[in-house]
């Protein structure tokens, strides 16, 4: 592994599929009596979140706290970034206290990069701006994996909000690195000018998208990151773009429903469709822990050579 | 490549230690088997299948990867992270007399990392050792219930087992 995990843009294939393969091997310890190894004694892990989040955060502490590291979470709204201190000053900060790895989520992309260059400790990126979330996307392709063991086989359809989401990004990066087909839907609105160079078909018909589709991946409309008015309304947006319970219907048998979370429950997926026996949207969360334990433990090693 | 133990040569040896099971622990009541990743798991259930034909009883098994355990983990600069596999103990240790089994003792390390792999698990009544070569050299006070072979070796040599469930042929050979 290289020094941080900035994005799945930096990972090759192989070393996407030890994490992949390391975090197989980690599950076994959530379903022990004690769900402890001591593997990060001594290391001292820094959550550092400048956005709300409630999955990856817990998801991530539960990690650290699996492997016996000791951490420290930053919310910024009780730091000193509410006194005006800056991104960088704030990470110089805390590396004074020499923390070994920093987690860091923060809204601008690139932000994770910035940390990388000025900083010794570890950086993890948990997700920064419009750019990349690269654990979410390997705990996706690992839930994919327990259901399909093939990735390159599979067509995974995409669709939602496509203009501001990191977990698209990442995916699209992942899933086609490891050779699967991937289709992206969303309002004209949403799309992502030139996604198709990423190597994905990209088409305003949902159900184009889904038809055949092995793996269905809904995403969040982010209503937080919309200035101005992308969506007429949130139940036309549901009737064209959602995932409803006629369209789960006409998937194909063994289809399976996956979404980041949190979700909008009647806006990008009906609420029995999320609830529904094609859904492994908790068991996304539940991976989650896993993929973190292997992606921390790998980037604790030594630097590999040629990096 | 000098072979100190070929194919009908280990099967006999196991074949004994699986008599001195018997006889240390009067039958098998209670008794379970864990292999240590990688060589001590095929290792554990040969020997479960000996004791099976000896005793018409199934004597439960299980694989214990101690790679979260190692004390020279994170001490290099340089290189990869060993490895993880999975742990896979499908059965409670609690009050079991445990044989835990591994292809080489040398160090004492590795099985320091394993007491303290299993004993998360729970409570066994007991814990004995079973190692198929004992090679010397040892730095922790760790010593073996059950020896195969004793190898009196040199550090600067090496001790290869090879199993044909992982390398395709039964064979002990020092290099080096």
């Amino acid at each position: 592994m290289k020094k941080d995990l900035l994005g799945i843009a930096d990972l090759s294939p192989d070393e996407i599929y030890r994490i992949l393969e390391t975090a197989e091997a980690m599950r076994e310890i959530g379903e022990r009596p004690i769900k402890k190894v001591p593997t990060l004694r001594g290391k001292t892990v820094v959550n550092l979140f400048y956005e709300p989040s409630t999955r990856t955060r817990t998801s991530f502490e539960i990690a650290e706290k699996r492997l016996s590291a000791d951490t420290l979470n930053i919310a910024v709204a009780t730091s000193s970034v509410l006194k005006g201190e800056t991104l960088a000053d704030t990470a110089l900060n805390i590396e004074a206290m020499a923390p070994d790895m920093i987690v860091l989520r923060h809204a601008s992309s690139g932000a994770c990069h910035l940390l990388s260059r000025i900083c010794r400790s570890r950086i993890i990126n948990a997700g920064d701006g419009m750019h990349e979330h690269p654990t979410q996307a390997l705990l996706d392709a690992f839930t994919i994996r327990q259901h399909h063991p093939r990735i390159d086989n599979l067509k995974v359809a995409i669709v939602g909000d496509l203009l501001h989401s990191r977990v698209l990004r990442s995916n699209v990066l992942l899933l086609t690195k490891l050779g699967a087909e991937v289709w992206v839907s969303g309002p004209p609105t949403l799309m992502l000018p030139g996604i198709e160079r990423l190597g994905v078909h990209a088409t305003a018909s949902v159900d184009e998208a889904v038809t055949d589709a092995d793996v269905i991946m809904m995403l969040r409309i982010q209503q937080e990151r919309m200035q101005g008015a992308f969506v007429p309304s949130l139940r036309e947006y549901f009737n064209v773009f959602g995932m409803t319970a006629e369209r789960v219907r006409r998937a194909k048998p063994g289809v399976i429903i996956m979404h980041p979370g949190p979700i909008n429950r009647g806006v990008e997926i009906a609420s029995d469709v999320a609830d529904g026996p094609y859904s492994v949207i908790l068991e996304q969360v539940a991976n989650g822990v896993a993929v973190r334990m292997a992606v921390l433990y790998l980037l604790a090693g030594g630097v590999e050579e040629g990096d | 490549m000098p072979v100190v133990m070929d194919a009908d040569r280990m099967k006999r040896t196991l074949a004994r230690i699986a008599h001195e099971i018997l006889e240390r622990n009067r039958g098998i009541e209670d008794l379970a088997l864990v292999g240590i990743r990688a060589r001590g798991v095929p290792l554990a259930r040969r020997l479960a299948a000996i004791l099976r034909d000896i005793n018409r009883q199934e004597v439960p098994t299980g694989a214990l990867d101690i790679t979260l355990y190692r004390d020279d983990l994170m001490r290099h600069a340089v290189g990869a992270q060993p490895v993880v596999r999975s742990t896979e103990i499908p059965f409670s240790i609690d009050d079991k007399r445990i044989l835990l089994v591994d292809d080489v003792l040398y160090t004492g390390r590795t099985i320091r990392a394993a007491l303290d792999a299993l004993l998360e698990f729970g409570r066994p009544r007991s814990i004995q050792l079973i190692v198929l070569v004992d090679r010397g050299h040892r730095e922790l006070p760790i010593k073996a219930d059950y020896v195969g072979k004793n190898l009196p070796t040199s550090s600067s040599e090496s001790v290869q087992v090879h199993l044909t469930e992982i390398d395709g042929r039964d064979e002990v050979e020092i290099q080096g």
